[in-house]
Formats: C-alpha cells, structure tokens, sequence
C-alpha cells in the first residue's frame, strides 16, 4: 500500500507570535515546523504502515528551506520525501497549490492520499479538497480517526455537532484533523539517517499534466488587494480598586450603557 | 487562468446550508450580507437549497431577505456528501452564473467550497470576516486607471491565527467566491409572509467514482444550547483555577440569561467541554457582553471573541494581554470580585 | 575549527528540547517534591531511542554519537537533572563499560535491551570507606567453582534498585609488589537484579536530584556466574577509571544543562519582575551577571563538547573529560547560586525551579569525582 502525505512548513505561532517594532509580523523571528494538522496525517499514516505495512511518501511545495520538515517526517518514519519546489510556482493561491500538488502526485503510485485539514498561516483547508478535485478521488475532510479495511477506509468525519462514520473505495484523499491523534517524537537515531537520505527535488519540468496558466502568482485567480498585519483593538480603560469598588464600577459602567 | 464572459455572470447567491432539514443560522447570516452587496451591484440575492424533501424550508429564506431560491430537490442529497452536493452546486453555477457565491465557513462549507471552486474553475477566499464592493487594485495603478476593475467583491479574511488581515479579490474569474465564518454577519430581521420566488432545477446527479458511503451518523448528545447564539457570555480561563469554580460563573451568567464559555486551558484542564471553547481552535462568538475572567488573552482567543459588543476583563495580572482588547479591565481577585457583581447585580434588577 | 552543530546533531537537539519541554518539564517539579523515580518519562525515553543514543543499531542502539549523547543530557537537564543523570548513569556508566570491555555475548545480552530501554543500567564502585580512594574498596570476590561469589556493599548508587543491571567493581586478588606492599586487584563485574544473595539497603535521602533512585547495593553471598566477569580478571581498577572517564562527561552536560536552565529562567524573570519601577532586566547589575553567567555557560559548553567529540574520536579522553566536569560543575553551582540571588525571595521558594536548581547542581561537584579529583587528574596530566 502506497500512502503520500502532504506537509507544508509553516511559521509557529504556538510560543507566540512574534512583532517587529513597528507592529507588523516579524516571520524571521518564528522557527518553521511542521504543520500540526499535517503532523497529525503524517502519524496516521505512520500508524497504518505500523500495523499493515505501506510506503509512506511525504509530499511538500516550498522554498528549498521546507527541506527542514522533510527532514523530520523522514525521522519520523516516512520512507521516502519529494520537495517541488520552483519559483515559476511562487505567490501560488489555493487553486494554484492544489493545480502544483495534483501535477506532482501524478508521477506517483498511491493508494491513500492524507493532507491536513488546513495550515495555521492560511488557515483556508482548501487545498486538501482541491487536490482531490483536481485528481478526480473521493475526498473525506476534518477525518477524526482513520482505519483501512481492505481496499477501503473507514473514516470519522467530523461536523459541528456530530460525526458520520463514512467509507470510501481507495485511492481516496483525507484532510486529517491534529485531533486525529498524538503525533510520534523522532527518534535520533531516525534524525541521523534521515539527514543522510535523499530528497527528491521536483520543480515545474515534473509536473505532470499542468498548464502554466494554473501556476504561481499568475495562475492564482485570487489576488491580493490589501495585506496588513493586525492593529490589534484599543484598550478600554483598565482599574486596580479593591473588591467593592471594582463592582461599584462595573455597576455604574452598565448603567451607563443602560445594561441595567 | 483565462477570462470567461464575466459579464454574462449576474447576481449574489448564497449556499443555503441545511442539516437534517433545518436550516442552519448561516444561511440567514449570507442573506443578510448578500443583500447589502446586492444593493450596491443593483442585483438580487439568491439562495441555493440543496436536499431531499426540503422545499419546505423555501419560505423561511423568503422571509429573512432571499428574493429567489433555486431548490435542488434529490434523494441523493439527503445527507451532506462532498460529491453529490458539489455536483449539484456546480451544476447551479454553471446553469445559473452568479456573479458572486458565497457559502458558510462551516465543516460542510469549508468542504464543499473549496471542491465546488475547483470544480467550476474559480477562486475561493476562505473564512471571510468582511465582504464588500469596491476596486481592483484598490487604487489605480498611475497611467492604467482604465485597468482598474469597479464592482468587484473585496474579501477581507485574517490569516495566520487572526495576526494578519488580507484583503482578496478575483478579478478575472467568475463565480467570486468566498465562505464566511458563522457569526460574523448579522441576519436580517424576519419578515413574516415574505416571498422568494421559488426555482426548481433538477440538474441530473452522476453515480460516479467519487461517492462514498455514510455507514453511520452519530449526533453529539448534550450540545444543544450553543454559546454562538448567546447575547451575554461569561467566559472563564486558567485562572478560575478549578471546575467547582465555574458555578461561580453560571451564576453570573444566569443574571443576564447568558451562558458560560471559556479559553483553552480551561478545556485542556477538563473544566468544560470543547463545544463550549471561544478562539481559534474553538468558536468565534460576538456577544453583546463577553465577561473574560481568568482568562490572559492569547492571542488565540483573543481572535475568537473580539469582535464581541462590550468586553470586560477580570484577571489578577495587571499585564494580561487581555486588557489590550477589554472595553473594562479590572485587576484583582476574581474569587471576590465575581460573586459581588453577581450579588450586585441581583440587587440592581430587583430594583428596577 | 567550526563551533557550530551540524544539521544532524542540530536537529537531534531540537527533538530532545521538544521532549524536554513537552514530556519532562511539567513533572519536574513533582518528582523533585515526592522524591519518585519518573518511570514513565523513562518508558517514553526507551520508546524513542534515548536510552542507547551512542549505541551501535547492531546492539539495539541508535548508531549516534556521544556529542548527540552529551545534547540529549544537556537538554533534559535543563528542565530536570534527574531525568538527565538517569540517561547518563544508564548509558555512561553501564551501556559504555560492556560495550567497550565486554564480550561478543555479553554485548548481545546485555547492551541489545539496555539500549533499547527495555532494561535499566547502573555502576557500583563506591562504598561507604572508599569514595575518592577508590583502593579503599573492600567488596571481595571469589570464584567458587562455575560461580562468583561477592560480598560486601556498594553505597550512592544512582539508579539503584530500579536497575536491572550493575556493573559492580570488587576485589579478586590481594598481592605483594617486591618491597612487600599489598596491592588489591580489581575486578568488574556484571550482576542482574534478582542475583541470590543481591539486595538493596534504604534509600537515601538527599539534598538534589531526588527524583532519582540512590540506594545502597548489598551482596551476602551473592552468586553470579563465572562468564559474569567483564573484562579481564584483574583489570577492573583501569575499566572503571575508563567507565568514569566517560561518566564525567555525561555529568558535565547535565551541570551545563542545570546551569543553562538556570539562565533561561532568570531571563524569563528579570524582564517581568519590576522593582523601582523598571524590570529588573533594565537594572545594570542584573545586565552585567547575565552577561557573566552566559559567557561561562558558553564556556563550559565548549568544554563539554569537545570532550564528548573527543571520546569519540580519542582512545583517552580522562583529561578532556576532568576539564570539562570540573568547569562545567563548578558553573552550575555559581549559575544557580546568583540566579537564586537574582529571584531575591522569590528565589527561596520552592514554587520557583531556580531553588531546586541550585540544590541539584551541588551534587555534580561531587559525584563521578569531585571537583578535587579533576583537579588531581589535570594537574597530574600538566606535571607527568
């Protein structure tokens, strides 16, 4: 069985984001990880070749330093990393993303195709879906817990309030959640081979089945207009009384607003 | 990607998410905003249904502002799955050619949108917190002010856990489309007896080899009431130190008829359960008062409740980050502070 | 010369931080307060391979290094020295004596599930009369037939009791040089959990690093088998100066990892903690020991690792080693003890780590040599 999980690295925002001086973001200062969502497919499809054995390929489009996340899939388990990486593919949105992706995934055999529901810089979980549209597969989205039966898989698609146990006919794609699961540590061991294996290097010449008119900044049909980064709301007014007082406060500010 | 007669796609539609055969807030929330671009483009505003026995729910649309509804009726559609509801949706787009397409950021919308998008060829800008008509570029490039495009949908979304705001356009490609988080647009007030003219399309659904199969539905038990829908949120985080501590909340939650929300500490420590988690990994709500006691002010959170009315802020740090966003901020020992509101409160009502 | 991590090494320590500050960190405080031996940290080390990090793959390692080694100690200990003497009695003074000294068979039934965690190591060389001069050992043993038998007793033994296997140095011959002196010849051993006649004392009580399990071995004829002997017999003195050489090292990157956590902590600290109005950050005095303390730091670090480069790279390494134990302990103890002063009251209270610091870092001038006995070894690599 042949599973391809696609990564992206992304800037952390976990230890907290990072400004410059004058408000705006300061993306140098933030290290570059693996997506959790993604990490979360990455483990699911670690656990699959644990307990019935696959290949697992790790699949990810960036600026050559997105070799780091390869890296680390690599000691994480994954046997086998391929990097398109290309400038003609830089600005890309979502449609061209997926367009990039499903052009490289083309090249490969595979049975299951896992990404994460979405990246924590985008945020869109759309290139999952998108790369599934792309390649004409069955997609299940926000899967909470996946399990192959046969030439199938059994997947807990999550929704607001409920879930549905749903079963698709591989190939297929999956967008995973991080609550999918607790994603394994590397071992160093894994780290040490991990840097002396290969990465395949792709750029636009290995696509397959890609126009150029669907690549890059170019072939982005969404276009930025305005990009900011966040000025955040204005403090109100902030007061340190004791107890009584602070209600007394809060009391006469509701009234004020005729709250009460 | 190749321009496409863009002037042949008219109209602002909105995907009429149901569930169960009932429909969900969010398609009252698109009519709201749809109408308000309708009337700067001079169009009207459709909403697309789509299920199985769900012309019923026709009326409804009418009378929070839909002035037509294109219903889609088909047993296949009975329960929510990607290919034959992105069937059905493009094929309503390719027949129909909305000039802009606007769907919930929902678990349903964030999968149907994206597939749809690619489906018919166009763009999608995710998770929207603003939509708006105006210009593209925005100001004119010097020397090429005929190349600016007038009417075009401006969709501002933040990206990177609510950092940075980007405003997105699709000027060259039609439908403009976008899904817009749950909460962030206010409906209309329902007008009882409001028609929308009512379309019947019954586009033929492919059997192919993207179907797959529902073996189960299992529906989340207890999680009925949700904190998206309430006017006063007591909100609680890490600091209120234990689940017992809650009560204290509810309390004070209960004065204004409100409901008790909290950060993701308090999640991670087993005080409440997710569904009743504010921020970027929980919900986005917008109250008329959002009470956060104990609670810091990741940005995280922040990002899902900032938007709320009027924001007061209890925490016995002086510099939690949450004072930044507050409205009020009092510092001190939320122990003491909150059951004396609550108490005051009481007092204050009782007088009235 | 490059004073910079390769990408491997760069990478292993970025796991072992992560490991550190997700699995270790939140539970440092709790085993420091109960005194309980972390087992299930430790179950997660041996899932990833921290156990046998210098080990060869053959011998169920992970055909790492001991500058890998040296990091992972580094790291732990920045969060919880325990944790990181655990990892360093186990594979320094355990795992590195059989795989240098040992058989073929020995290494197979030995090294392959200590490496892979599944079993414990600790060394037994000190006893109650015999710390330092380590001639004053008075654990005998005898060969009785196809068994040996030891008696006597074994005092500070990290990891005892918890472990499954001890080497175990004792006395096999007593002989006279030609001016008729006695001279006691060693030998080592290796002895299982569970030996007849291997039990263990009371443990002890002590000022730092109290997660860790210290208790005294006790051997009433206890018999082991005749191939339990590691190494030739009669050359146990060399094999556990060879053993503690490599130990040192280990015990240098936990005091460089105490003294580095030590740090970080009063950096956190001194920028949110105001006095006279201003963090104590902005304070000149805190700026110049903050500036202190980090060039020492960086100081013993170099240290450390070049003694960990160099037992991978050098037959001797006991005065790379002394060096680096003997700076890199004495930082921690001056690191931790102006962080304590820096926290002022704070700094007291055992809700802040820098207290537990402080009394952890005391015990790494002290063990596997104290900073006495590195002197004796570097002076007497100057004046030979």
């Amino acid at each position: 069985m042949n599973i391809v999980v696609c990564i992206k690295q992304v800037p952390d925002t976990k230890g907290g984001v990072k400004f410059n001086a004058d408000g705006t973001l300061d993306r140098a200062a933030m290290l570059a990880i693996m997506n959790p969502d993604d990490k979360a497919g990455l483990e699911a499809a670690l656990r699959i070749k644990d307990q019935n054995g696959a290949k697992v390929t790790v699949l990810t489009m960036g600026l050559p330093k997105a070799d780091a996340v390869l890296r680390e899939a690599m000691a994480m388990g994954a046997d086998d990393a391929i990097l398109v990486t290309d400038r003609v593919l830089g600005g890309a949105d979502t449609w061209a993303t997926s367009t990039t992706i499903a052009g490289a995934l083309r090249n490969l055999d595979y049975d299951l195709i896992i990404t994460g529901r979405q990246a924590i810089d985008g945020d869109t979980a759309q290139v999952g879906p998108q790369i599934a549209e792309h390649l004409g597969l069955p997609v299940i989205s926000y899967a909470e817990d996946i399990k192959v039966e046969g030439d199938s898989v059994i997947v807990k698609r999550q929704y607001e309030d409920r879930y549905h146990e749903v079963k698709a006919k591989m190939p297929c794609l999956i967008t995973a959640l991080s609550e999918l699961n607790e994603p394994r540590y590397m071992t160093p061991g894994g780290i040490f081979d991990a840097c002396d294996k290969e990465v395949t290097v792709w750029g636009r010449a290995d696509l397959k089945d890609v126009d150029d008119s669907n690549l890059g900044l170019k072939g982005s049909p969404t276009k930025i207009a305005k990009a900011s980064d966040k000025v955040p709301k204005g403090a109100g007014e902030k007061v340190n009384l004791d107890p009584a007082e602070s209600v007394a406060y809060l009391i006469g500010k509701f009234k004020e607003k005729h709250i009460i | 990607m190749n321009n496409m007669g863009l002037e042949e796609y008219k109209g602002v539609f909105i995907y009429a998410q149901q569930v169960d055969n009932e429909l969900s807030s969010i398609a009252f929330e698109l009519i709201g905003k749809a109408k308000e671009l309708a009337k700067d483009l001079g169009t009207d505003v459709t909403a697309v249904l789509l299920g199985s026995n769900v012309k019923g729910l026709t009326d409804e649309l009418g009378e929070y502002g839909a002035d037509k509804v294109i219903v889609v009726d088909n047993p296949e559609l009975e329960t929510y799955r990607t290919e034959p509801y992105a069937q059905a949706l493009a094929a309503v787009i390719n027949e129909y050619k909305p000039e802009i397409m606007l769907v919930g950021a929902t678990a349903i919308g964030r999968d149907l949108g994206p597939t749809v998008s690619a489906r018919v060829a166009t763009g999608l800008t995710a998770d929207c917190t603003k939509l708006e008509i105006g210009d593209f570029p925005i100001n004119a490039v010097p020397g090429k002010e005929d190349e600016q495009k007038h009417n075009q949908l401006l969709m501002t979304r933040p990206a990177f856990g609510g950092n940075t705001i980007a405003t997105i356009a699709c000027p060259d490609n039609r439908p403009q489309m976008a899904t817009v988080r749950p909460g962030v647009m206010q409906k209309l007030p329902k007008e009882a007896g409001r028609k929308a003219e009512v379309i019947e399309f019954n586009p033929t659904l492919e059997k192919n080899n993207r179907y797959v199969d529902i073996l189960n539905v299992v529906k989340a038990v207890g999680n009925v009431e949700n904190i998206m829908d309430a006017k006063v949120l007591v909100s609680g985080g890490r600091g209120v130190g234990s689940k017992e501590n809650f009560k204290m909340l509810q309390d004070l939650a209960d004065v204004f008829g409100g409901m008790v929300s909290c950060s993701r500490a308090a999640v991670e420590n087993g005080w409440l359960a997710q569904d009743y988690q504010v921020g970027q990994t929980g919900k986005t709500v917008r109250p008329q008062i959002y009470f956060a006691i104990g609670i810091s002010g990741a940005i995280q959170h922040v990002a899902g409740m900032e938007e709320s009315d009027l924001i007061i802020a209890i925490n016995k740090d002086e510099d939690a980050p949450i004072f930044s966003v507050a409205d009020y901020g009092i510092v001190g020992d939320l122990n003491k502070i909150v059951p004396a509101l609550t108490e005051a409160l009481k007092a204050e009502m009782k007088n009235k | 010369m490059d004073f910079t991590l390769d990408k491997k090494h760069e990478m292993a320590r970025g796991l072992f931080r992560d490991f550190a500050e997700t699995e270790v960190k939140p539970l440092a405080q709790e085993t420091d307060e109960t005194e309980q031996f972390p087992a299930e940290t430790v179950a997660k080390m041996a899932k990833y391979g921290f156990m046998g990090i210098p080990v060869p793959k053959e011998y169920g390692g992970q055909g790492c290094d001991p500058l890998t080694y040296v990091t992972c100690v580094e790291e732990l200990s920045k969060v919880c020295a325990t944790t990181g003497v655990i990892v360093s009695a186990h594979t320094s003074l355990c795992i590195d004596p059989i795989m240098t000294f040992g058989t073929e068979e020995q290494k197979k039934k030995y090294v392959v599930p200590l490496a892979k965690g599944e079993k414990l190591g600790a060394f037994g060389l000190t006893e109650p009369g015999a710390g330092t001069d380590a001639q004053g050992c008075q654990t005998k043993a005898v060969l009785d037939g196809d068994e040996w038998v030891l008696n006597g007793s074994k005092c500070f033994i990290t990891n005892g009791k918890v472990a499954d296997v001890y080497i175990v140095i004792a006395i096999t011959s007593i002989t006279e040089d030609k001016r008729g002196r006695k001279k006691k010849n060693f030998s080592a051993f290796i002895v299982e959990k569970g030996a007849p006649g291997f039990s263990f004392g009371t443990k002890e009580k002590k000022m730092g690093i109290r997660g860790s399990s210290t208790y005294e071995l006790i051997f009433e004829d206890c018999r082991i088998p005749k191939d339990a002997l590691l190494g030739q017999e009669g050359r146990g003195f060399p094999i556990a100066m060879h053993t503690l050489d490599g130990g040192r090292i280990g015990i240098a990157a936990q005091a460089l990892g105490i003294a580095e956590g030590a740090l970080d902590r009063c950096i956190e600290y001194t920028k949110e903690r105001k006095q006279f109005g201003r963090s104590i950050a902005q304070q000149q005095n805190t700026q110049f020991k903050l500036a202190d303390m980090a060039a020492r730091i960086e100081a013993a670090q170099l240290l450390v690792y070049k003694a960990a480069m160099a037992k991978a790279t050098q037959k001797v390494y006991s005065v790379e080693a002394a060096k680096a134990k003997l700076f890199a302990a004495e930082t921690a103890m001056a690191v931790t003890t102006e962080v304590v002063q820096l926290f002022g009251g704070y700094g007291y209270i055992r809700e802040y780590d820098v207290e537990r610091m402080m009394r952890d870092a005391k015990i790494t001038e002290i063990y596997e040599g104290t900073s006495e006995v590195q002197r004796m070894v570097i002076s007497g690599s100057l004046l030979r």
